[in-house]
């Protein structure tokens, strides 16, 4: 009783306020959960505006870990996801709350230290073997810890790495559940290690001291895919605008803008929505 | 690391219009938080007065609880109206989750709860005063609510100030329930976050440098104002 | 048809009146009679205020019987009534605001309003105060327009609880002239005060308390020259101790 009062209070108050909200222009708009990788590098600053000129769809980006933007998408709050973490995407698909994954571009991650290099990685090509020596050597790293694309990535390299995390945890492996920006700034204010995505590490303007230590090799590799959310589940997914957003994506067009995004000279993202592997 | 030219250019470029979206985030910034309180106003200054001048059984609790609820963690409050407007959730149907709606909403419970209790103590102090004055006339105490919160006007003022400072200052609710999306519900603060986790420091430092200054101005005008009046209207 | 035949007299029964088990006022039996100025005298303490508020209708009395004539309605007797406070309440609001709000309340429209209040402010020399705000007057200042805004509500009955307290003699003088002309007006006037003198002149009834209680009622004459009380007599002759 008490609680349907409190609701009806808030769907009031909640209704109330439509009647103050800005006068919406864009009566067609699709709401995308997203990464902050994508967001923070400016990739859509350049891609979005092209699809809306060609469209005339908004696209309203929620920019989120990877692991939160699926939440996002199963509880029918976003129309499209587009993410980076294959393993939890094809789990989402499982589930029945994706209808078909799209893959759309890559792009890398590296590790970045401080410049003294206290771990001794600097330079190395083989992923694998520096997690195995920071370990090791106990030299501190950042962990995002926000079940992130990034952080899903990380994980999985301390893995392949023969590392087992649980037993070596300690005071300085730093799990600081924030977005890649807010990690970066925490390694460089703590002189530790950690995993970025390129195109925030590009786009991140408080490096101090930080440098890329390790890059170029194939596991730090990094695949965004798209996946309309299933209009089954959810009838307020807006589906066919969600579609054209996809469609748009992986269509040579799309591809192309893609690739044009470059922050210094340097392609962020590389365009490979016709790899059927990826 | 972060030096004042670069706070100082970063805040040039803004201001000159070198972002282009940079006004339309202070005007959504504004308009968020002012329509927030205002309508917190609106419902919380007759309930303040409404709880002071009333008895009944449970008043003294819910006194309490209004008090404590000063304090109310804002991400709590984005967390609830989060869960409430999601597609899944109670009034998913009203598809308002990532709106500036739902971030009004967000403010409007945080502000509340100060203006009933600062409304309810200002109210209830005025009312011991003006109690006998007013049952001669023949008022009772619902009746006296316009009065009482006419006659305390300055002190309203001040109130409602609190409420614009919490609302004005808040992130982590609207950023959970606005979900900080570029051009339609990215806020002040929401963007100093956003330019923070960039590592951009300057240009957030910027923005912050701009949103206290407008607060500033707000809170001065509506001082001012109060003060003008207070002294037409022989003090408080 | 408005009802103009007075609700007067006003006749108190066997009043009591207790706060937390302590007996603060108790009234055998009175009456405020029509057109009459009636005093109430009694050392600090002994209740007047009490009584005052009991008869406005302020303050319930734990028992006894208070009986305006039969057949007027409460609100009518309510609204032919008004009360100055010992402390005047001054509304955070110009002097005219003062009235306007008091006549607002009586449910005077807003022209109607405007008018009694600029009327009853000439009347009482108040007019040159009209825009000055209300907290900011001084004592006598605030006494008289306590008094005024009582009386532009035209109340049948009228009770002063000291109204020339802590007052110069001129503005004492100012008070007083007032009053004359309220009775002049017609009204039943009820006050009380610590000045002797006033009473003297003033009083046609004196109501006389100590220690809560009533102790003597009766002519203004007889109780100043023929006290019945050895209590009245001591507070006469400035000697009671209580
Ligand atoms: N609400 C109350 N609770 C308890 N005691 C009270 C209350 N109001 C008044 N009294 C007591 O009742 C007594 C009479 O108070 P009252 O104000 O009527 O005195 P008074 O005759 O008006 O005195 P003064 O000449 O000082 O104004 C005092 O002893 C006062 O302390
Ligand atoms: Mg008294």
């Amino acid at each position: 009783m008490l609680r349907r009062t409190f609701l009806t209070a808030l769907a009031a108050t909640t209704i109330a306020f439509t009647a103050f909200g800005p006068a919406s222009a864009e009566d067609r708009f699709i709401t995308v959960a997203s990464t902050t990788s994508t967001q923070d590098s400016g990739l859509f600053n350049v891609l979005l505006p092209a699809f809306t000129a060609k469209t005339g769809i908004t696209v309203k980006v929620v920019a989120q870990g990877t692991g939160q933007a699926l939440d996002t998408a199963r509880r029918g709050d976003a129309d499209v996801v587009f993410v980076h973490a294959k393993a939890q995407e094809e789990k989402f698909l499982a589930e029945g709350f994706g209808v078909k994954r799209y893959p759309v571009m890559y792009n890398d991650f590296i590790v970045v230290g401080p410049k003294a290099d206290p771990a001794g990685i600097a330079g190395g090509k083989d992923v694998a073997t520096a997690f195995k020596t920071m370990a090791d050597k106990k030299v501190p790293f950042v962990s995002r810890g926000d079940k992130s694309g990034t952080n899903t990535a990380e994980l999985k390299l301390w893995q392949v790495a023969g590392v087992d995390l649980a037993a070596v945890r300690g005071d300085w492996y730093r799990e600081i559940g924030q977005g890649m920006g807010a990690t970066l700034n925490t390694a460089g204010a703590m002189g530790a290690y950690t995993l970025s995505d390129r195109a925030t590490w590009l786009a991140f303007a408080n490096k101090g001291d930080l440098v890329v230590v390790v890059e170029g090799d194939k596991k730090l590799f990094n695949q965004y895919g798209a996946m309309l959310v299933n209009p089954e589940k959810f009838p307020t997914v807006k589906a066919k605008d969600g579609q054209a957003f996809i469609d748009w994506l992986v269509s040579p067009e799309g591809q192309a803008v893609i690739a044009s995004y470059k922050i210094n000279g340097t392609q962020l993202f590389f365009p490979n929505a016709t790899d059927p592997k990826a | 690391m972060l030096q004042d030219v670069s706070i100082i250019s970063a805040l040039w470029k803004i201001i000159s219009g070198g972002d282009g979206d940079f006004y339309s985030i202070i005007l959504l910034s504004l308009e968020v938080t002012l329509t927030a309180v205002t309508l917190a106003g609106c419902v919380g200054l007759p309930l303040g007065a409404m709880l002071a001048l009333t008895r009944f059984r449970g008043r003294l609790p819910i006194i309490v609880v209004i008090n404590t609820l000063m304090g109310f963690p804002p991400v709590v409050a984005g967390l609830v109206v989060f869960l409430l407007l999601s597609r899944s959730g109670p009034l998913g149907g009203l598809g308002l989750l990532f709106t500036p709606q739902a971030m009004m909403t967000a403010q409007f419970i945080l502000v509340l709860p100060i203006i009933v209790a600062l409304t309810r103590q200002t109210v209830e102090d005025l009312w011991s005063e003006y109690a006998d004055h007013m049952t001669s006339l023949g008022v009772g105490r619902i009746g006296s609510i316009p009065t009482l919160l006419w006659d305390a006007r300055f002190s309203l003022v001040t109130t409602m100030l609190a409420g614009l400072g919490r609302a004005s200052a808040e992130v982590g609710a609207i950023l959970i329930v606005g979900g900080n999306i570029a051009g339609y519900t990215r806020t002040m603060t929401t963007s100093i976050a956003l330019e923070t986790s960039k590592g951009d420091l300057p240009l957030a430092m910027a923005l912050g440098v701009v949103l206290i200054t407008i607060t500033l101005c707000i809170n001065g005008l509506a001082y001012g104002v109060s003060r003008i009046g207070a002294k037409l209207a022989g003090g408080r | 048809m408005r009802d103009v035949t007075s609700m007067l007299p006003l006749k108190l029964q066997d009043i009591a009146l207790e706060v937390d088990g302590r007996r603060l006022l108790e009234v055998t039996a009175t009456s405020i009679r029509n057109k009459r100025r009636t005093v109430v005298l009694g050392p600090n303490g002994a209740g007047k205020t009490l009584f005052l508020k009991v008869c406005h209708g302020l303050l319930k009395p734990s028992s006894g019987r208070l009986d305006f004539v039969a057949g007027k309605s409460d609100a009518e007797v309510r609204r032919r009534q008004a009360m100055v406070f010992q402390k005047p309440v001054m509304l955070r609001r110009s002097v005219r605001g003062n009235f306007t709000h008091a006549l607002a309340m009586a449910g005077f429209g807003w022209r109607e309003r405007r008018r009694l209040a600029d009327e009853t402010m000439a009347h009482f020399g108040l007019s040159a105060l009209a825009d000055r705000p209300a907290r900011v007057l001084s004592g006598g200042e605030q006494q008289r327009l306590a008094i005024a805004r009582a009386a532009s509500l035209n109340p049948e009955l009228l009770f002063l609880d000291e109204p020339t307290s802590a007052l110069d003699p001129t503005a004492a003088r100012q008070v007083e002239e007032m009053l004359e002309l309220l009775r002049a007006h017609g009204m039943t006037l009820v006050m009380t005060t610590h000045d002797l003198g006033l009473a003297r002149r003033f009083a046609d009834d004196i109501l006389f308390f100590h220690n809560g209680r009533l102790l003597e009622q009766g002519p203004a004459d007889t109780f100043f020259t023929r006290p019945q009380t050895a209590e009245a007599q001591a507070f006469l002759e400035n000697r009671l101790v209580w």
